[in-house]
């Protein structure tokens, strides 16, 4: 095995600086969209898949990466993350998350995301290709984008600009009305209740606008006036770009999904807790969700202690599409052990690889092009020494887009540099 | 009568019995004496045999543990769960106060930890100030009475703490000034710097060693036969004497390596030691001064870069101490992440290539031994308490879950039963809000119409 990987190291070493274009053989390969191949060559030709088979015949002069006891599985996607924009984040020079006001459709998080962020290589070094990087605050965000994990600047790292306009949906506070069964009417809920109120007619006043925008645009109105803001809320409008909608429990779904209805757009609910009634609607209406880290507390004191652990089996049950995010940029990288942890208490194994690779991929409209292992697709892979889930997995190797890139980081090189203090 | 003394002690008898339970066809992961296939007897709350073939006492209860994973319950050796209040703020040496007086037995935590493994856990007081309160040892025995969850005997702790946290009150802030430079001074509490921080340790074991002194005095003179008035006793310096006197462990929060060294030094040079150092991120820098120390380290498996003196923070902070020499453990200082220590010890195996059994270590024997309690816990060994975890799978992987906890040889939680009771709980709960619903406006009336009734 030792001399295996030294032969994979020396081998790697060979192949930098060539093109993106290499064969991994006898290797067992994830392809997630398909079963299993075991004892494989995939074959990748300037960065995109060519071919996945047992018998692939390599053309001559191509670098051959030997994949014995190694597994190949397509690059991880977290579908909601900071990363890039903020290094630590209780240093507020350092965070870039959040802008001014309640509404700014017109921000785009790709434009701030620092591609020489220490995070990006530490998140990638476990197996995670691409990320949602997303603004926060006020009611609507701004853009999200869909990035790389590896590139020289945000513009190679970007794999779709506003993959989803976030929103944070206005919602009552828990325990009035959220929480169990309005009993008991916690102190300020009458404050609550006129912020939410306000908050709800902002919005809706707000959609109303770009409405008026779009009609007034369209007609080429005497005296119209580009308007960044509602301009960005076009796409939006016209159900190209979804919102990512954040909402955790059965009545701020329940509004959401109204809300919707009404407004006539695409969403995504991102961050559900507790989605009780709401799934069947949410499969009904084609909505899929992001699920928060399966490693979080119960939402109140008396839920089942496993809640979050079972809740991606309830919602794989209830036939609804859904991707993970970890939402924090200093766990980005344990998402696939956010996925595995549902894996033991009842969730598909194969449902939990396709809810951090294709299921995104399709979510954020990039299905054609990233998120499994099949022929025309970018070479987004992964090479471990098992499980791709489990905890005790090691990553070997990576590309992106065909390039292979570094598993090293800021740790790596620390670790390295103490490990050998005389 | 001497049927009834026969009778009481069947009695007796039948209950001793019922409390031998065999734990037959288990992967055994003994942590100290290698891993089998076999069984675990256990009797009134400890480990009485422990072996590949053992003999079932008769009337002994037996859970067929086939295809499942036994080890040692989890310790965790930082944890603010089960306490009413955390930080005594408001000055830089709060050593008069404890844990053991706001200790809540019925917090939630308690059980949730419980079903993530954790029998045992040092609950710490916060990281406000350079000398903390008291910290207390429990057992999450979920049910149980604020004496019920202590861990009897365990030796009595302190927390220190270092860096940030200690010095963030004695820090001026132009926030909210609106000018640059115009910082806020009022209300700031010494110390501001790691400087400080040194300074008000040294200042509190300087007292410490004068009172100790006065009060060494004071008993020599007095077994002399003197007449002597006893000194006024220090409820915060009395701790500090424990401290130097070997009867009360140190545990440090600190991050840099810097602040780290310090403290060992301060340590060398009052004469005492630090039982462990806790967070200790950057401890993979300073390992070999550690281990000369003797300081035990409780660190976290990946956690970094939320603040600035966790910005070098690496994931291979437990194996680089493990293999420079350290006493290691894994500690959680959160309640969700308590739940699930074994994942945490399972990423040592990839960040750094601890072997099973030491990355298991860091969260059973290591933590036993930085609580002076290995004599009691944290192995399966024959003598040693009753507190086992069983997993579906090996504890070290994503995928395993916690089927039963025991603790001193009682079942305190059994996931299958949990998951069966959840029903019936729902519809408790059901039934009660309804009651209370129908009783409160009655009870509304009934008292505004006593009230206006005249006497």
């Amino acid at each position: 095995m030792r001399f295996l990987l030294t032969l994979l190291f020396a081998s790697g070493l060979a192949l930098a600086g060539t093109n993106d274009s290499f064969l991994i053989r006898g290797a067992t390969v994830f392809p997630v969209t398909g079963p299993k191949v075991e004892g494989a060559s995939l074959l990748v030709i300037d960065g995109k898949i060519a071919e996945l088979g047992t018998k692939v015949t390599p053309p001559k002069g191509i670098k051959i990466i030997e994949g014995k006891g190694l597994s190949v599985y397509p690059g991880m996607i977290d579908s909601a993350t900071e990363a890039g924009l903020s290094e630590i984040s209780s240093v507020r020079e350092t965070s870039d998350v959040s802008e001014l006001g309640d509404f700014k459709p017109q921000l785009r998080a790709a434009v701030a995301v620092n591609p020489a962020s220490e995070h990006i290589p530490v998140i990638r070094a476990n197996g995670i290709t691409s990320v949602m990087v997303m603004p926060g605050g006020g009611i609507i965000a701004g853009q999200a984008g869909l990035m790389h994990t590896d590139g020289w600047t945000w513009e190679e790292m970007l794999i779709r600009r506003g993959a989803a306009m976030v929103m944070l949906f206005p919602t009552l506070t828990p325990g009035f009305g959220g929480g169990a069964g309005g009993f008991g009417r916690a102190v300020g809920g009458t404050d609550a209740r006129r912020t939410y109120e306000r908050r709800i007619r902002l919005l809706k006043d707000y959609m109303e606008s770009a409405r008026r925008y779009q009609k007034a645009k369209a007609a080429a109105a005497a005296g119209f006036k580009t308007d960044l803001a509602l301009e960005a809320m076009l796409p939006v409008l016209d159900r190209k770009v979804p919102l990512m909608i954040t909402a955790q429990r059965e009545a701020a779904i329940k509004d959401a999904v109204k809300w919707a209805d009404q407004e006539r757009v695409r969403i995504v609910i991102a961050g559900i807790r507790k989605p009780g009634a709401t799934l069947a609607d949410l499969k009904a209406k084609n909505i899929p969700v992001i699920l928060p880290p399966t490693q979080a507390l119960p939402l109140e004191e008396d839920d089942p202690y496993d809640q979050a652990f079972t809740l991606p089996n309830e919602v794989y049950k209830a036939g609804v599409k859904f991707a993970f995010g970890t939402f924090a940029n200093q766990f980005s990288r344990n998402i696939p052990y956010q996925a595995g942890t549902a894996v033991g208490y009842g969730l598909p194994y194969e449902e939990a690889l396709k809810a951090v690779t294709i299921n995104p991929a399709e979510i954020w409209g990039v299905g054609d092009s990233i998120g499994s292992i099949e022929k025309g697709k970018w070479a987004d892979i992964v090479v471990t020494n098992g499980d791709l889930l489990e905890v005790r997995t090691e990553v070997k190797k990576m590309f992106v887009k065909g390039k292979e890139v570094d598993v090293e980081s800021k740790h790596t090189r620390l670790y390295k540099k103490y490990l050998a203090r005389p | 009568m001497k049927s009834i003394f026969l009778a009481l002690l069947a009695g007796v008898l039948s209950i001793a019995s019922a409390q031998t339970i065999v734990i037959q066809n288990a992967t055994v992961l003994t942590i100290t004496k290698g891993t089998l296939k076999g069984s675990v007897v256990i009797k009134d709350g400890k480990i009485l045999e422990v072996g590949e073939k053992v003999l079932v006492p008769p009337g002994a209860q037996v859970i067929d543990a086939g295809g499942q994973y036994l080890m040692p319950g989890i310790i965790d050796a930082h944890s603010h769960i089960a306490a009413d209040s955390i930080n005594e703020g408001s000055m830089s040496v709060s050593s008069m106060v404890g844990i053991e007086d706001v200790l809540d037995p019925e917090a939630i935590a308690i059980f949730r930890a419980l079903a993530g493994g954790v029998t045992t856990a040092n609950i710490l007081h916060g990281s406000a100030n350079a000398i903390g309160g008291k910290c207390l040892v429990i057992k999450t025995r979920w049910g149980k009475d604020t004496e019920g969850i202590k861990f009897e005997g365990a030796k009595p702790g302190i927390k220190f703490a270092l860096g940030e946290n200690p010095k963030r009150q004695g820090m001026a802030t132009t926030q909210g000034t609106g000018r640059r430079g115009a910082a806020d001074t009022s209300n700031l509490r010494y110390p501001g710097t790691r400087m400080g921080v040194e300074d008000v340790i040294r200042q509190a074991f300087t007292e410490a060693k004068q009172y100790q002194a006065t009060w060494k005095d004071y008993e020599a003179r007095k077994a002399k036969g003197e007449t002597v008035i006893p000194p006024k006793r220090d409820l915060k310096l009395e701790p500090l004497v424990e401290i130097l006197e070997g009867k009360r462990l140190v545990h440090a929060h600190c991050y840099r390596a810097d602040e780290i060294l310090m403290l060992l030094r301060v340590a060398d040079d009052f004469g005492f030691k630090i039982k462990t150092l806790q967070h200790v991120l950057e401890g993979y820098k300073v390992a070999k001064e550690i281990a000369a120390h003797g300081a035990g380290a409780s660190t976290f498996s990946d956690w970094w870069a939320y603040k600035v003196e966790a910005y070098d923070a690496i994931p291979y902070n437990a194996a680089v101490m493990v293999k420079k020499g350290v006493l290691v453990s894994l500690n959680s200082d959160d309640a969700e992440l308590m739940r699930r220590l074994n994942t945490e010890a399972g990423k040592t195996v990839k960040y750094g290539g601890l072997t099973e059994t030491e990355a298991l270590s860091l969260i059973t024997i290591n933590p036993a031994k930085q609580l002076d309690i290995d004599n009691r816990v944290g192995s399966i060994e024959v003598g040693k308490d009753a507190d086992l975890v069983l997993y579906d799978k090996h504890p070290l992987s994503t995928f395993a879950k916690v089927q039963k906890v025991m603790i001193d040889g009682t079942v305190y939680f059994d996931r299958d039963k949990d998951v069966s009771d959840r029903d019936q709980k729902q519809l408790r709960k059901k039934q009660l809000i309804e009651k209370e619903k129908q009783n409160q406006p009655q009870q509304k009336k009934g008292f505004a119409g006593g009230a206006r009734r005249p006497a």
